[in-house]
């Protein structure tokens, strides 16, 4: 007998009718979430398939960000492009910088004075700081825990503060030239940034005892898409992504650059491969940091802040631009043309917050390159995302997402 | 599987695929193969050299006119030995570019190979799901290539509604007197605009061909 619904809902009808004669039929549901939803972080749009709450397919849709930054490079000098790759991983535009001046270095084989190391090591490791400071918060919205973006945003802030003082703009640093730094760390800006990790370390603890061992926290991340080690590697992830599935793999350690061989620190693995593990070596990543800034400090070089013999590349200080015949040519020709370079081929790649931010450059020689793909790490950390959220619930997409902590910048370029 | 050192890899490689040439490269190892042994020659480093981490699949236009005009080229780095290789092979066909995929070897060849498609245009045959990534479906052009002006094209919106209901179009962007090559001559045409118009066949010390 069919039922007789009061509310005149032809589905309804229509379900409890197939019901009665026997042949239920479940149809899948189509859901687009994004690009404009608060868990993708950005423009991401994943065209997921749905049988009742659990995801049977999961389609990213990219390109909502897709700004043709390779394209782009291709049309201007090695120094203009420095302000775009701010904009790649726009949460950490100072490593961002720095890996892409060193893969030009290497290009032009030029060796940069230990004190821009040193400076590139303190910055890289702020930006990571930061990086994962504004992952952390996020993932804390997305999975229901306000209180840690609150306490993150005020750590970050500090962070960007010092930012200012260094390079001028708090966001988009472009603090990067072919073959040094812009200008030279400020008096007295070391001892402040001393005083950020000394104060940071203790609230840093503070914010992962709000999530570390929360119950809400744990049931929402712990044993949620897991990735095995064979396929982090096979899927080209890479950064906390690829340790948090127990590949130990950090190119700080393995190919070390910037002297980064001088420092002591350790690089968390997790051991499962779950959300909870690609947290927990994201927290643990910021205290190693902060161990390599202390350490980068106080063994802080004096020196210049760019390769003084680099002449036909890092354009002479203004002052003398100004006042002497040489250095006005030089400077002319350096703006107008770009730092000379040699032919080749190159490919650096550096390990940023997101993972490793490769640059792969073909010149033909002079001040542009021929051609020059920028390998990034949120890219390849998200084409795991099919095979991960296959038979997940929706509500652990939301989970998976933040812990991969992506940012679409570099991700669409 | 550790992989060995350059010399090492250099010596094995070429013993095992005589084809295989040394490339010039600034940094790394790197080989050209030929189209037909790309797979062959990446399938075996994986496996018996221990390369097991495909960073970066991407292609490079040699621009209109050269021959090869394009070459795919391949990064792999080693997880236990950490060195990297790279592998560079020319596509056959200049008009229709194709080389055959890895993504049975790695499947984070997948979208790699996808954005080369969109952007360059190389054809991975064998690819499980080659549509467009970056660029919307339907999009007409290859961007990346060396002929499509940095400006763009103007081309229809990718959704045929809208585009009836506003009339609009994907324009191409405004660059004139921007920062690239500007002129003093009145009007520029888009390609004219372009940093690659520029002359630089000619300087103060050598003088403009006629």
């Amino acid at each position: 007998m069919a039922t007789e619904f009061t509310v005149p809902d032809a589905a309804a009808k229509a379900a409890a009718a197939a019901q009665a004669s026997g042949e239920f039929e479940t149809e899948r549901m189509s859901l687009a979430m994004g690009p404009s939803h608060p868990s993708t972080h950005g423009v991401l749009r994943l065209q997921l398939e749905l049988d009742g709450e659990t995801v049977t397919k999961c389609d990213p849709v990219l390109g909502y960000l897709h700004r043709g930054d390779e394209k782009i490079a291709e049309n201007m000098t090695y120094n203009q492009f420095v302000p775009y790759t701010d904009r790649l991983d726009y949460l950490a535009p100072l490593a961002n910088n720095a890996a892409y001046a060193t893969a030009v270095e290497k290009l032009a084989n030029l060796e940069v004075p230990a004190r821009v190391n040193a400076i590139r090591v303190i910055t890289s490791e702020m930006a990571r700081i930061s990086s994962h400071l504004m992952g952390l918060g996020a993932y804390g919205i997305d999975v229901g825990a306000w209180s840690v973006f609150l306490y993150s945003f005020t750590e970050r802030e500090k962070l960007y503060t010092l930012f200012e003082e260094l390079t001028g703009a708090r966001f988009t640093t472009s603090y990067s030239r072919i073959g040094g730094v812009s200008r030279d760390v400020p008096e007295g800006w070391t001892d402040k940034v001393l005083g950020f990790c000394d104060q940071f370390l203790p609230i840093l603890d503070e914010i992962l005892k709000l999530l570390t061992r929360n119950k809400i926290f744990m049931d929402r991340t712990v044993d949620v898409g897991i990735v095995s080690a064979a396929e982090a590697v096979a899927y080209g992830l890479s950064g906390p992504n690829l340790r948090g599935s127990g590949v130990k793999s950090d190119l700080r350690k393995d190919r070390p650059y910037w002297g980064y061989e001088q420092y002591e620190f350790d690089v968390p693995v997790g051991s499962k491969g779950d959300c909870y593990d690609r947290y927990l070596c994201r927290g643990e990543e910021m205290k190693q940091s902060v161990r390599i800034i202390r350490q980068a400090i106080a063994s802080f070089p004096a020196g210049d802040h760019y390769a003084k013999d680099a002449v036909r590349i890092f354009a002479p200080p203004k002052a003398k631009v100004l006042s002497s015949m040489e250095e006005l040519i030089n400077n002319f020709m350096i703006v107008t043309e770009g730092p000379q370079m040699p032919a080749g081929e190159v490919y650096f790649e550096a390990e940023n917050p997101k993972g490793t931010l490769g640059f792969f450059i073909v010149s033909k020689g002079g001040g542009v390159p021929w051609r020059m793909k920028i390998r990034g790490p949120s890219f390849c950390n998200l084409s795991i995302l099919p095979k991960v959220c296959e038979g997940l619930l929706v509500s652990d997409v939301v989970s998976v997402l933040g812990s991969l902590d992506f940012v679409m910048g570099e991700c669409d370029r | 599987m550790t992989a060995p050192a350059a010399d090492d890899v250099t010596a094995a490689l070429t013993a095992q695929f005589p084809q295989a040439a040394a490339r010039p490269s600034g940094d790394h190892p790197a080989f050209n193969v030929p189209a037909a042994e790309a797979v062959a020659v990446l399938a075996w480093l994986r496996d018996a050299q221990g390369y097991d981490f495909l960073l970066d699949v991407t292609a490079i236009d040699w621009a209109e006119g050269a021959s090869p005009r394009f070459t795919v080229v391949w990064h792999l780095f080693s997880t236990t030995a950490h060195t990297y290789i790279r592998i560079a092979a020319d596509c056959t066909d200049d008009a229709e570019p194709a080389m055959p995929t890895v993504t049975h070897l790695w499947p984070a060849a997948d979208w790699h190979e996808r954005e080369t498609w969109d952007l360059l245009g190389v054809k991975f045959a064998g690819h499980p799901d080659l549509r467009r990534i970056l660029m919307w479906d339907g999009y007409p052009h290859h961007p990346l290539r060396k002929e499509f002006p940095l400006a763009g094209i103007e081309t229809e919106l990718p959704d045929i509604e809208v585009a009836e209901e506003t009339q609009a179009k994907v324009i191409a962007a405004p660059m004139m007197g921007g920062p690239f090559v500007a002129s003093n001559k009145g009007e520029m045409n888009l390609t004219d605009a372009e940093p690659r118009a520029k002359d630089e066949s000619w300087h103060e010390k050598k003088a403009k061909p006629e």
